[in-house]
């Protein structure tokens, strides 16, 4: 197992999870509460008193906990979303290569369709249309980005159909659905799990980006695009309301994207091995 | 090539038709009408303005009257801007954007590409570790945080460029916005080009043209620029779209009336026949441009066209 | 390949930036304005920025000065009969058009028919709801022709009204009430309105127009008053995020700006003590309920329980906090001929009027072991958020109420709030039209088409109809202040803080006055040469 031996997976990889591990367990240490207001504190700045560690927002609530519950929503929309485009994904993908054919001609033309939407403007006119809610984030990004992961898993898909193995289990009589998930799927897993680890940022900054429309979560729920967008008001005369929401989006978006460089490496070396 | 050109081209009627019905229905089912305001219209006059605009027609017969006028190029009259048509909308707003993507593309590849090969031959070195670092953090910072530091240091704390955007001053306006749009798509080209370059400089014919004595520069102009470009080339579809959203943050940040502006405020003021006209426009213009695409594609590898 | 390509592209590019010859000659100011006016044909706009660019382009019978009060404008005197339903106006003899041709009494006839006609489908077309048949023409029931306004002669316009309207002076300054050159209609037919073709008989002439970008004027050399302008060009400049505006601002590229955003304000003051502009202008920000729903129909106490609990003052001074005025009246001060009704509880201390609300509640059947919910909607903007999150805090702490904030795109609020069927608690605001109690009194009239919450009190409507019958000033104003009490008393609304207008005015500007109004005609402004 050389996951952890590759440094770039075990840095980003250790950084992530110490993020998700503080913002789960960081509300607890402190005495405050994610959405008491207090007026008389309005944008103070980071400060031990009082246990503001990332100072007050302009409603005088605690940004350090609000920060936690922003990178809380965060990550599960990101996880959430990838994790519908890589059920669709990998399914539809998997069904193209591994039917082939006309059937694979069809499907593929469909995904060449899709590609061509503006998808951006179709997203946007979602929320729009329906009243916002966290599932439907969920759906938009993760049907977004379920037409690369498709594509990739035909891709390798097709390559499989054709090799010894799975010749040998078709002359066996396996059934082609057993086929799939016992023989093509655990061959899938390498490149699949390098690009849920991309789509994942890709998921985050789609949420941030509606965040900054005004069309992401509802108050007093919030998600680190919510906390940047509120930040970017205010940034010159309370700067820690970007910058701390706004670095930690940074930071996180940075690890996924060296995660995933970094578990394409080891999956890559494992195949030329 | 004409043949398949024109088969792509007829391909494409089916797609469009799809979009137009898809964003027609989406349009009419968000709730509220495109006249609703706060202050709120007498029985009498919002009757006359729905007839006005045939929104008293069922919805079929709208679908219809909004179809014959499209063959006829007709985009219909925008509901938001009343003195001014669809057509006329697209055509005001679409050439700023298409300079601003333009630039963004053109600076995003001159960079990227520099910068990528440059880091491909220096491979672990310095260079190539800050390349690679500046990439990274290109990738990880969205638009709308890079672009109102940006202004607030660079325009209104040093007052070295303008803030803003106005029709009556020079393209030094469009500087801001042409960085802040380029700079996640410059990251990208460069971990792209980078990658490829390392793989294409690993092949036989490099080392072949290596070995007859030509000097670094003269291998990577003649024979590896070229197949190095063909990952750059497919992400150009991904990077089109990337541009178009950043651009709908990058013109509402610096006021710049492009399209993506115009469709975020249609979509909120129910203009549906701005809102359906610029994804239309934006659906052909995409068809159109991996058309395009795809057969540079097959210029600079013949392999694709034999296909 | 790639590189021709590129270099193919930069070329065009560099031409096309270079093809944009910068333009700047005489005098220009430069303006903000929050968002496109939907059209400027007088007919076709709505917005109060629609408006505030045609002012510019254009002229009323009356007009305003600087400092907001009412002058003579297109029109240099006017007779009112004794029963107050006859106006007679005598135009100037030397108002023209800004192609030289004078401006007739007959231009206004046929202004004001077409703004009636229902093919025109202005969205103020029952502005002058009161002229004779006004309102029968818009509903298609009569011909525009029987519109109660005649030319007696080129100079000579008289407006035949249904009843009284004090007020009648004041609308007349409005741009939906402009007149209008048939020649120009005639000759251009719907485009008479582009740059290039609209005629105006204002001070300055509309030159160019690109949308979502700006908006150019320029002096109007036939205009009767020309002498008095200053400025040569003005070019208003769309700007809906206010922090853009105010970063152009500090950038020296506008001398006015249309607002100062919240976040900023506080910073703003301080960089900018002189240059900031804050007047009391005729606007309420309110809560409203529906009144045709539970919990809120039918319980007076437990809305005014709601209205009493929230803290106007904190509320006006730190969230909203740019010198706005908390709300405890429905018309907000500073309106003609009027002194606002004030709700019962604005002499007490905050803190008595949390136990009163308390045991309002808990009369109302709510308490500990039977929690009141509700949902307060908002449209989607950082600024009501803020508000709502501090109301939501106020409910909850001192009355015990839970409050689920809905935040939605303005659409769909709208269309919420006029369906009546799911909202509960919804923001909104009423901005006034003219200087006058009616402009906000009006609106809550059971069946009025701006009436929110769905109020309906046969008292305050019978005594709107007697204001609306009585040409003497001071007993209509007494008729109306008693309306506004029965409609506090009923707290239909929860009214919370009166608008201020904030600008950014260069040093370079003067002429500059601030009203209640927030209008600021451009040919009152003028900029000193150390620009």
């Amino acid at each position: 197992m050389s996951l952890l031996g590759n440094p770039t997976v075990r840095v980003s990889g250790g950084i992530v999870l110490f993020i998700a591990l503080v913002a789960l367990l960081g509300p607890f240490l402190s005495p405050n509460d994610y959405l008491s207001t207090n007026f008389d504190e309005l944008l103070s700045p980071p400060s031990f008193d009082g246990a503001r560690f990332f100072g007050t927002d302009d409603l005088g609530r605690d940004l350090f906990v609000r920060t936690m519950l922003g990178i809380r929503v965060t990550l599960v929309v990101a996880i959430v979303a990838s994790f519908v485009s890589l059920v669709i994904g990998v399914a539809y993908g998997a069904i193209a290569g591994f039917v082939g054919g006309r059937v694979d001609a069809a499907m593929m033309r469909v995904v060449d369709t899709l590609y061509a939407l503006p998808f951006i403007f179709f997203v946007i006119l979602l929320m729009v249309v329906f009243e916002r809610n966290l599932l439907l984030i969920f759906v938009a990004i993760g049907a977004v980005n379920w037409l690369d992961m498709a594509r990739i898993v035909r891709g390798q898909t097709l390559s499989l159909r054709e090799r010894e193995f799975v010749a040998a289990a078709r002359l066996m009589g396996v059934s082609p659905a057993r086929i799939v998930f016992r023989h093509i799927a655990p061959n899938l897993i390498g490149i699949v799990v390098v690009y849920v680890t991309l789509t994942i940022p890709q998921a985050i900054l789609v949420e941030s980006f509606l965040s900054f429309l005004g069309l992401g979560v509802q108050e007093p729920q919030t998600s680190l695009g919510a906390l940047v967008d509120a930040g970017v008001n205010q940034m010159e005369g309370a700067s820690w309301t970007l910058l701390i929401p706004g670095g930690l989006l940074a930071l996180i978006l940075m690890c996924f994207n060296f995660l995933g460089d970094g578990l394409r490496d080891v999956f890559d070396a494992r195949h030329v091995s | 090539m004409l043949r398949y050109t024109l088969l792509r081209l007829l391909g494409a009627i089916p797609t469009l038709l799809l979009v137009i019905v898809l964003a027609f229905l989406m349009v009419h089912a968000a709730p509220g009408g495109p006249f609703d305001a706060e202050r709120a219209l007498p029985a009498d006059v919002e009757a006359n303005i729905a007839r006005a605009y045939h929104l008293d027609e069922p919805l079929p017969q709208q679908f219809l009257r909004y179809l014959s006028g499209l063959l006829q190029g007709d985009l219909g009259p925008s509901f938001r801007y009343r003195d001014y048509t669809v057509n006329e909308l697209i055509g005001a707003a679409f050439p700023l954007s298409l300079k601003l993507g333009a630039m963004a593309m053109a600076l995003a590849l001159v960079l990227g590409v520099s910068a990528g090969t440059a880091a491909a031959l220096r491979q672990n070195s310095t260079l190539d570790r800050v390349v690679m670092a500046f990439a990274m953090t290109g990738i990880s910072i969205p638009v709308f945080v890079v672009a109102p530091i940006l202004v607030l240091f660079l325009a209104v704390k040093l007052q070295w460029l303008p803030a803003g955007w106005s029709s009556t001053t020079s393209a030094s306006r469009l500087v801001l916005p042409v960085i802040t749009l380029a700079l996640p798509q410059i990251a990208y080209i460069a971990r792209l080009t980078r990658a490829s370059m390392i793989d294409v400089l690993s092949r036989d014919f490099i080392r072949t043209a290596r070995a007859q004595g030509l000097g670094t520069m003269t291998v990577v102009r003649l024979h590896a620029l070229k197949p190095a470009m063909l990952p750059v080339l497919s992400y150009m579809g991904p990077a089109i779209a990337a541009i178009l959203t950043g651009s709908v943050v990058v013109e509402e940040i610096f006021g710049i009336p492009g399209l993506g502006q115009f469709f975020v405020r249609a979509a909120g003021n129910r203009d549906y026949t701005l809102v359906l006209g610029i994804v239309v426009f934006y659906a052909t213009l995409i068809v159109l441009l991996n058309l395009v695409v795809d057969i540079l594609y097959g210029v600079i590898d013949p392999r694709v066209r034999q296909r | 390949m790639k590189t021709r390509i590129l270099l193919a592209l930069l070329a065009v590019l560099a031409i096309s930036a270079c093809t944009e010859a910068p333009r700047e000659e005489g005098q220009v100011l430069h303006r903000g304005l929050p968002s496109e006016p939907e059209s400027l044909d007088p007919h076709k706009g709505r917005t109060t920025q629609a408006a505030e660019v045609q002012r510019d382009i254009g002229e009323g019978l009356l007009s305003y000065s600087a400092t907001g009060e009412l002058v003579a404008g297109a029109a240099h005197s006017w007779e009112v009969s004794e029963h107050g339903t006859t106006y007679t106006f005598h135009l100037r003899p030397e108002a023209r058009w800004s192609n030289g041709d004078a401006v007739t009494a007959e231009h206004f006839v046929i202004a004001l028919r077409r703004l009636v006609t229902p093919e025109t489908a202005a969205f103020y077309a029952q502005f002058l709801e009161d002229l004779v048949n006004a309102e029968d023409i818009v509903a298609g029931r009569k011909a525009p022709e029987t519109l109660g306004v005649e030319a007696m002669d080129d100079r000579t316009l008289r407006l035949f009204l249904d009843r009284p309207t004090p007020y009648m002076l004041s609308l007349l300054t409005h741009p939906s009430t402009f007149p209008i050159h048939p020649g120009s209609i005639e000759q251009h037919g719907e485009d008479f309105v582009r740059p290039g073709n609209l005629l105006s008989n204002g001070a300055y002439v509309l030159e160019e127009w690109v949308p979502g970008s700006n908006i150019v004027i320029r002096r109007n050399e036939h205009y009767w008053n020309n002498a008095a302008t200053a400025v040569d060009r003005v070019s208003y400049h769309i700007l809906v995020q206010a922090t853009a505006e105010l970063n152009r601002y500090r950038a020296g590229e506008l001398h006015i700006t249309s607002n100062v955003p919240t976040d900023a304000f506080q910073t703003v003051k301080e960089q900018y003590p002189d240059e900031l502009r804050a007047s009391p202008t005729l606007g309420v920000y309110y809560y409203g309920y529906n009144l045709t729903k539970p919990p809120f129909r039918n319980s007076p106490e437990l809305r005014q329980a709601l209205s009493m609990a929230i803290d106007r003052d904190m509320l006006a001074k730190k969230i909203v906090g740019r010198g706005e005025k908390p709300a405890y009246s429905w018309v907000p001060p500073g309106v003609a001929n009027y002194e606002p009704a004030v709700m019962s509880f604005a002499s007490l201390t905050q803190k008595e009027r949390n136990n009163v609300a308390r045991r309002l509640l808990a009369e109302a059947g709510y308490g500990p072991n039977n929690p009141l919910e509700v949902e307060l909607r908002y449209n989607t903007s950082d600024f009501h958020r803020r508000i709502a999150v501090a109301i939501q805090a106020m409910w909850r702490d001192v009355l015990g109420v839970e409050t689920t904030l809905v935040n939605e795109e303005a659409q769909v609020l709208l269309a919420n709030v006029r369906e009546r069927e799911i909202t509960q608690i919804f923001r909104s605001s009423w901005i006034g039209d003219y200087n006058d109690a009616h402009t906000f009194l009006s609106i809550m009239q059971s069946g009025a088409s701006a009436n929110t919450p769905g109020y309906a009190n046969s008292e305050y409507d019978s005594l709107m109809q007697r204001a609306a019958d009585q040409p003497e000033l001071d007993r209509r104003r007494l008729y109306l202040e008693e309306a506004e009490r029965v409609l506090l008393a009923d707290h239909a609304v929860i009214p919370l803080y009166f608008y201020v207008s904030k600008h950014l005015v260069s040093p370079a500007v003067s002429g500059w006055g601030d009203n209640v109004l927030d209008y600021h005609y451009s040919q009152h402004l003028s900029l000193s040469a150390s620009e």
